[in-house]
């Protein structure tokens, strides 16, 4: 096809991760307002997550110049976006934690109803995958330290690439359907 | 790129070829093949003396040789064990065997990852069985509908962490085989000239890879229900457990074609070599399976036929199930017109693949009988579906790669198996078969329910007759498959010695040496037609009869051997299709051996048993071990030219850049 095998690779992985978001976004709608007399979507906090959503989203960006300085062969600023990218990956997660904080406080646990499951198992999920990304950013600084990663080897950085925007995409579809719509329906 | 390369040991790898060490590291793509296919003969012995208990069960009425929760696990273990421990890994023995060898590669686009996919398989065997001594096994049915699952009297933490460990492999394996088909075919193998068996890899391949995550999901969901407590599927708060069949058969479905659609890719070569007709009307074919696979996705409410899915959805998922019984029809009269006016030569291979065209077409009718909804009423939970689905999965899916294992074992062992042996196998096979699940419709019919522990004595003689036939065929089956795996095992070293090319075969992996060479072909073969290998050996005439070329293409695989077809391509062009080096053996270079698949996939087990038995510090000794398994294998030595760019040599895409 005339791609690397393992970009084509990450991309027929990254086609099958859909399917498991979508599953889960499905069971989400399914239970938005099957709450079961607990917290419903009322719960959300929009202008924080919103924060959040931002700064996940500017990692793209940095991603993407970190990529680029890859291809120039410029390791030591490639080392710095991915260290920016990372750290904005650590801000999102530690927003999640902060957030899953204060609904469990406002009475939104795993087991309070269908949407609280659905919800926790869905967020949770992405925020794992969040996670997964932030080593692999931390390993791909660590190896371009130690001369693993080369500079003539940008694919490396692209494949990284590839899965964090991956992550950050399916963050828009959460947030978008998860967050927004819902609490402008139900709320009005 | 240093001519010395080759020579140097890579420190940290495994360098052995013999003995035990080297099939534990091995990442060739063949010595898999081989260890899936032994490895699935022992789940299929487990499989099959799982049904043996069950048919003992209910060989009389009112009888229980088993406890009733013992006989739940039996059943639901022979399901699980079946679909995912048998007819999967059977159809990826075959893919791993075969993909490489039938596009002219020398492996896989993953190697080592392939390993990690069969580890993977196994430990979730071994996994899953392991739940016998932890408690007992899954007693819920192979498709684990809560609310019955998520009920603390049965041991569904099992099946839906194991699935899932299952799932892991079957997800790695399909990404390395897509983007094999995809990038790593010998120049000149464009799509339409793969062989059918390609395509029809590429299609399931595609199917497990989106049906996979769809199952992670529902399972993920019942371990959350079953370990932590959510409320998924407890109707109490408000969950609704039709969101677990939905989604369960979204991916169940797919499921059913994943698991067929490889045996069809088998027949759809043995049958042209035992016709000595190309097959017929290849595009069909092709066309066929790739309409199955997108159908595949759209019928699977007809599982729920009985639950209130409403008028319309009925209606519709009707439809869409007969819809997808046309390309299956095609499929079936390309094999007859394959046959029809053909030189049949009824080996055993070919014997098994027409047992599976016939077969199928039973269950392919029973199943059309299914899309009615109001006959699928009737017929709901009772043993009329287990005589269809037997007969899809059993004669179709089984007979099938049964037909690849005759077919394909003189590639493998350079050896044929005995052929009186084999049609002994394949008539008591076929009448054992019959025997067991032929009696199951009118069982069905008359009302006898599946998944009960009792064969209720209302029910009258007739069935209790039927159930005593049923029963008695499974001696018959034990007996056929005591003599397949004599066969198998005596043939190994005794068969008969095969040759290049045994079956007047039409396909590239003929092309090369029996057994495979470890470098798979000595020069990556050009092609320019379909069936390249038949082309190489046959002209036609002017009554487009074949005619033997003189100088055949048994020899031209050998690097001395100047004469022939043209396909030796010592330019390096096969350097494009992804690893070629030219034709000369020596600078070729395969995969090196890998502890790491080995050493990583063990910490399934602490991660697998951590989930089941929601205990954080063994999940979490797993998920470390599984990322130090990953650095591992990141950090081990690489063979020079396996790594991607050398420092200060630009690609062409960074010079663009710059």
């Amino acid at each position: 096809m005339g791609v690397d095998h393992r970009k084509l690779g990450i991309w027929t992985f990254l086609g099958s991760e859909f399917l498991f978001f979508g599953a889960f976004v499905a069971a989400y709608l399914l239970y938005l307002t099957t709450t079961a007399g607990g917290p419903g979507v009322e719960i959300f906090d929009i202008p924080f997550t919103s924060i959040s959503s931002f700064v996940l989203l500017m990692s793209s960006l940095t991603m993407v110049l970190a990529h680029h300085a890859h291809t120039q062969g410029d390791l030591r600023r490639m080392r710095m976006w991915i260290l920016a990218t990372a750290g904005q990956g650590m801000v999102f997660l530690g927003g999640q934690v902060f957030e899953f904080n204060v609904f469990v406080r406002e009475g939104l646990t795993l087991t309070t109803s269908p949407f609280a499951s659905s919800f926790y198992v869905l967020t949770g999920f992405h925020g794992a995958h969040v996670f997964i990304g932030i080593v692999l950013l931390l390993s791909l600084y660590t190896f371009s330290l130690t001369g693993k990663v080369k500079p003539g080897q940008h694919l490396k950085t692209e494949m990284i690439g590839l899965y964090w925007h991956f992550v950050d995409i399916v963050w828009v579809v959460i947030f978008t359907v998860v967050y927004l719509i819902p609490e402008i329906a139900v709320l009005g | 790129m240093s001519n010395t390369a080759e020579k140097t040991r890579y420190s940290g790898r495994p360098s052995s070829d013999k003995g035990l060490v080297s099939w534990l590291t091995t990442t060739d793509h063949k010595r898999i093949g081989v260890m899936y296919f032994i490895t699935v003969l022992v789940f299929f012995t487990l499989g099959g003396i799982e049904s043996g208990l069950i048919r003992w069960q209910l060989a009389q009425a009112e009888q229980t040789p088993l406890t009733e929760e013992i006989y739940n696990q039996v059943f639901t273990m022979h399901g699980i064990t079946m679909v995912f421990l048998v007819v999967m890994p059977l159809s990826a023995a075959f893919f791993n065997y075969l993909i490489p060898l039938m596009i002219g590669a020398r492996d896989v686009a993953f190697p080592r990852l392939n390993a990690f996919s069969y580890w993977v398989y196994l430990f979730g065997g071994i996994f899953l069985y392991s739940s016998f001594l932890l408690g007992g096994a899954p007693n819920a049915s192979w498709v684990g509908y809560p609310p019955i699952s998520t009920e603390a009297v049965s041991n569904m933490g099992f099946y839906a962490v194991g699935l899932n460990i299952l799932g892991v492999s079957s997800l790695a394996a399909a990404v390395n085989f897509i983007v094999t088909i995809l990038n790593m075919r010998a120049p000149g193998m464009t799509f339409m000239r793969m062989p059918v068996f390609i395509w029809m890899s590429l299609v399931t391949n595609f199917l497990v890879l989106f049906a996979m995550p769809i199952i992670a999901v529902a399972l993920f969901m019942l371990l959350a229900d079953i370990s932590f407590g959510a409320q998924f599927f407890d109707p109490a708060t408000g969950g609704d457990p039709m969101l677990y069949q939905h989604l369960f058969w979204l991916f169940g479905h797919p499921e059913v074609y994943i698991m067929i659609l490889p045996a069809m890719g088998i027949v759809s070569e043995i049958l042209p070599v035992g016709s000595r007709k190309p097959l017929f009307g290849y595009a069909a074919v092709v066309f066929a399976g790739a309409a199955i696979g997108f159908i595949g996705f759209g019928v699977w409410a007809h599982h729920m036929f009985t639950t209130a899915l409403g008028p319309v959805a009925r209606s519709a998922f009707g439809l869409t199930t007969m819809f997808i019984a046309v390309p299956t029809g095609i499929k079936i009269f390309n094999w007859v017109f394959t046959m029809w006016g053909g030189k049949l030569r009824f080996h055993t291979p070919m014997l098994f693949s027409i047992g599976f065209v016939s077969m199928f077409v039973i269950g392919g009718l029973s199943g059309v009988m299914h899309a009615i909804v109001p006959h699928n009423a009737q017929q709901h939970d009772t043993y009329f579906v287990v005589a269809h689905f037997h007969y899809v999965l059993f004669g179709g899916a089984l007979f099938g790669l049964i037909a690849g294992v005759y077919f394909w074992f003189p590639k493998v062992t350079g050896r044929l198996m005995n052929e009186g042996l084999g049609k002994v196998h394949f008539w008591t096979w076929l009448l054992g078969f019959n025997l067991v699940f032929g009696p199951m419709h009118m069982s069905g019919l008359l009302g006898q329910p599946r998944r009960t522990a009792v064969l209720p004595a209302e029910l009258g003689g007739t069935v209790e007759l039927y159930n005593l036939i049923s029963s008695i065929g499974v001696l018959v089956i034990t007996g056929s498959a005591l003599v397949f795996l004599y066969n198998l095992v005596t043939s190994v070293r005794k068969g008969q010695i095969a040759g290049q090319d045994p079956w007047d075969a039409r396909t590239l992996e003929w092309l090369t040496e029996s057994p495979t060479p470890h470098v798979n072909f000595y020069a990556i073969p050009t092609v320019t037609q379909r069936d390249e290998f038949w082309h190489r050996k046959y002209a036609e005439d002017d009554a487009g009869r074949a005619v033997a070329v003189p100088a055949g293409a048994s020899e031209d695989h050998v690097p001395e051997d100047g004469s022939g077809s043209g396909d030796r391509d010592t330019d390096g062009s096969a350097g494009d299709a992804g690893h070629g080096d030219g034709a000369d053996g020596e600078h070729i270079h395969m995969p090196d051996p890998s502890y790491w698949p080995l050493v990583q996939t063990l910490g399934f087990f602490p991660a697998g048993y951590g989930m089941v038995y929601a205990n954080p510090w063994l999940f979490g000794l797993g998920l470390l071990w599984l990322v130090v398994g990953v650095f591992g294998w990141i950090n081990e030595p690489v063979a020079e030219g396996d790594d991607d760019e050398p420092e200060d040599a630009p690609t062409p895409a960074t010079a663009a850049v710059r």
